[in-house]
């Protein structure tokens, strides 16, 4: 038989999948292998999402997604960000930030072209710059650094197949954030060679220390930036699929194009309940905000307190803590803990060189679980 | 440290300790970034301040096998120049088996929850302590049935975690 694509075939299968089949036969495991939170979604947006199914809303919609939900989504961004995107030609729904990083670097792409991908990071970005027939680039960051990306290591990456450049704070797997000066010499970057920037922020409500900062706000970011959110994490809607990209209109258009052949449209159901969490789900995810906040510093403090060196992370839902100092790599630490204590934990190396010394722990779990994992942590180090 | 910062500190405190009052000061500190030492002082604070009023623990008295019926109370009652329901509200609120006492908008004057062991002894209650209180013009009593929601807690129980246990 013929060979399968070789674009699929030379990515690797995802490192995560052994622990899947590790968990399966093992009881009483408390996991902060998780990537999503654990609350469900708020009941005003699932209230909202039933009774349009009652009253019967079970369409296609515009491809670009309902402008209602368009809209809204246009107001917040002007609201938190000021930044102003027409609801009409700059706005696409999609099946959540996965799509609209697929459909992008497909919209973006010709073959060989390069995107610089600072790690570590999200496990789907690399897969889908090959996918779209480019070639990923990782930009290091480093723990020294708090995660950050040091424009300099971007500058010493571009070359003349550079097309983009992708950020993602705050982070994961590292809950690194990056403020406005830091991210204004990383646009200039950008401007200065000619760069687009694809900045995913599906977790901008859960900076703590400090607002978030929209990269696409920025002075000479706009006009080369995709904005791509979405509902999952804010609003803990990941089952749903629904996010969106905010672009310039020609950039969007071609987007649209990829999505209209492969997607049509956002389920519409899911549109509505979105819709609905802007709409009125401010207070909701405040509260699950303020949440995470309380459980990141007990988890973090307490990784602290048992050698495991962590500074406190400024976003996201993650802890991010170098196992260095036991001796183990992440990946032997990960699997040790799961067989010794019980403890589910994602090591490091998944999400690209950079963290290989690190493991990543997902606080989005009830504090008296993310004591009780602390305590067999505690117990695994001390019996090292 | 700033007024603003402990106005600040004191309300997360707060929100912590409505949801569950069992927090220690110790997990308290770590959850907010205080001292322990600064979080007991707050909490102090507010005890004698009257910002916290009580602490306790809801009970579920089907299930320890002590039930009880409560009864809602809709009280219409005159209403006194210069005190207005104050007078009747008082001589309601003072019997032990009364919950609570609001004054409410509405067609009737006073809600009141009352608690007893029996239907019965509820009734009598309300026929013989309630209702001849000089200046009440009327009652009627609505049973509690089933209990869904109690000032915020369910008394349901949610599902396990469907979460999987590994996800990017």
């Amino acid at each position: 038989m013929k060979p399968l694509s070789r674009a699929v075939g030379s990515v690797p299968a995802s490192g995560i999948r052994r622990f899947f089949d590790l968990v399966a036969e093992m009881d009483d495991v408390i996991s902060l292998g998780v990537g999503e939170p654990d609350f469900v979604t708020p009941w005003r947006v699932r209230e909202a999402a039933i009774w349009s199914l009652e009253k019967g809303l079970t369409t296609y919609t515009s491809n670009y997604g309902l402008l209602a939900l368009r809209t809204e989504i246009a107001r917040k961004h002007a609201e938190r960000y000021d930044q102003n995107y027409d609801p009409a030609r700059e706005i696409l729904v999609t099946v959540g930030v996965s799509e609209a990083l697929d459909v992008a670097f497909r919209a973006l792409l010709d073959p060989g072209d390069e995107v610089l991908i600072p790690e570590p990071c999200y496990v789907s970005y690399g897969p889908c710059v090959r996918f779209a027939g480019g070639v990923p680039v990782p930009v290091p960051t480093r723990a020294a650094n708090r995660f950050r990306v040091d424009p300099d290591d971007v500058a010493a990456r571009v070359t003349p197949r550079t097309k983009a450049m992708l950020l993602s704070f705050p982070c994961n797997p590292t809950g690194a954030v990056m403020g406005r000066e830091g991210l204004q010499a990383l646009v200039d970057l950008a401007v200065k060679h000619d760069l687009y920037v694809l900045s995913d922020e599906i977790y901008d409500r859960l900076s703590y220390d400090a607002p978030h900062v929209s990269v696409a706000s920025l002075p000479g970011a706009a006009e080369r930036t995709i904005l791509m959110n979405g509902f999952s994490k804010a609003y803990a809607m990941t089952g749903w699929r629904i996010g969106y990209a905010c672009a310039p209109a020609h950039v969007i258009e071609m987007m649209m194009k990829i999505h209209q052949y492969t997607m049509l449209c956002a389920p519409i159901t899911a549109q509505l309940g979105a819709l609905e969490a802007l709409k009125r789900g401010d207070r909701d995810a405040d509260e699950m905000v303020a949440d995470y906040d309380r459980r990141r510093r007990v988890f973090v403090g307490g990784l602290n307190e048992i050698g495991l060196e962590c500074p406190l992370p400024g976003g996201a839902f993650y802890a991010f803590p170098s196992v260095e100092r036991t001796g183990l790599d992440g990946e032997s630490f990960a699997e040790r803990l799961l067989k010794e204590q019980r403890v589910l934990v994602v090591p490091g190396g998944v999400f690209g060189e950079g963290g290989v010394g690190h493991i990543r722990c997902c606080y989005a779990t009830a504090t008296e679980k993310l004591v009780e994992a602390l305590r067999r942590m505690k117990e695994f180090v001390s019996s090292l | 440290m700033s007024r603003e910062h402990d106005d600040d500190l004191r309300a997360k405190v707060l929100h912590i300790l409505e949801k569950d009052a069992r927090v220690t000061p110790d997990r308290i500190a770590a959850m907010v970034g205080a001292s322990e030492d600064h979080v007991r002082a707050l909490v102090e604070a507010c005890e004698r301040d009257g910002l916290i009023r009580s602490y306790r623990t809801r009970v579920d008295w089907e299930k320890a096998g002590e039930p009880r019926v409560f009864a809602f109370l809709d009280v219409a009652a005159q209403p006194e120049r210069g005190r207005g329901y104050d007078r009747i509200a008082e001589r309601i609120f003072r019997y032990p088996e009364v919950h609570s006492v609001y004054l409410v908008s509405g067609s009737q004057d006073l809600r009141v929850v009352v608690e007893g062991r029996t239907i019965q002894e509820v009734a009598t209650f309300v026929a013989e302590k309630v209702a001849t209180i000089e200046g009440v013009r009327g009652t009627t009593t609505h049973f509690l049935l089933k209990k869904y929601k109690d000032d915020g807690d369910l008394f349901v129980d949610d599902p396990a975690d469907p979460r999987l246990a590994v996800s990017p």
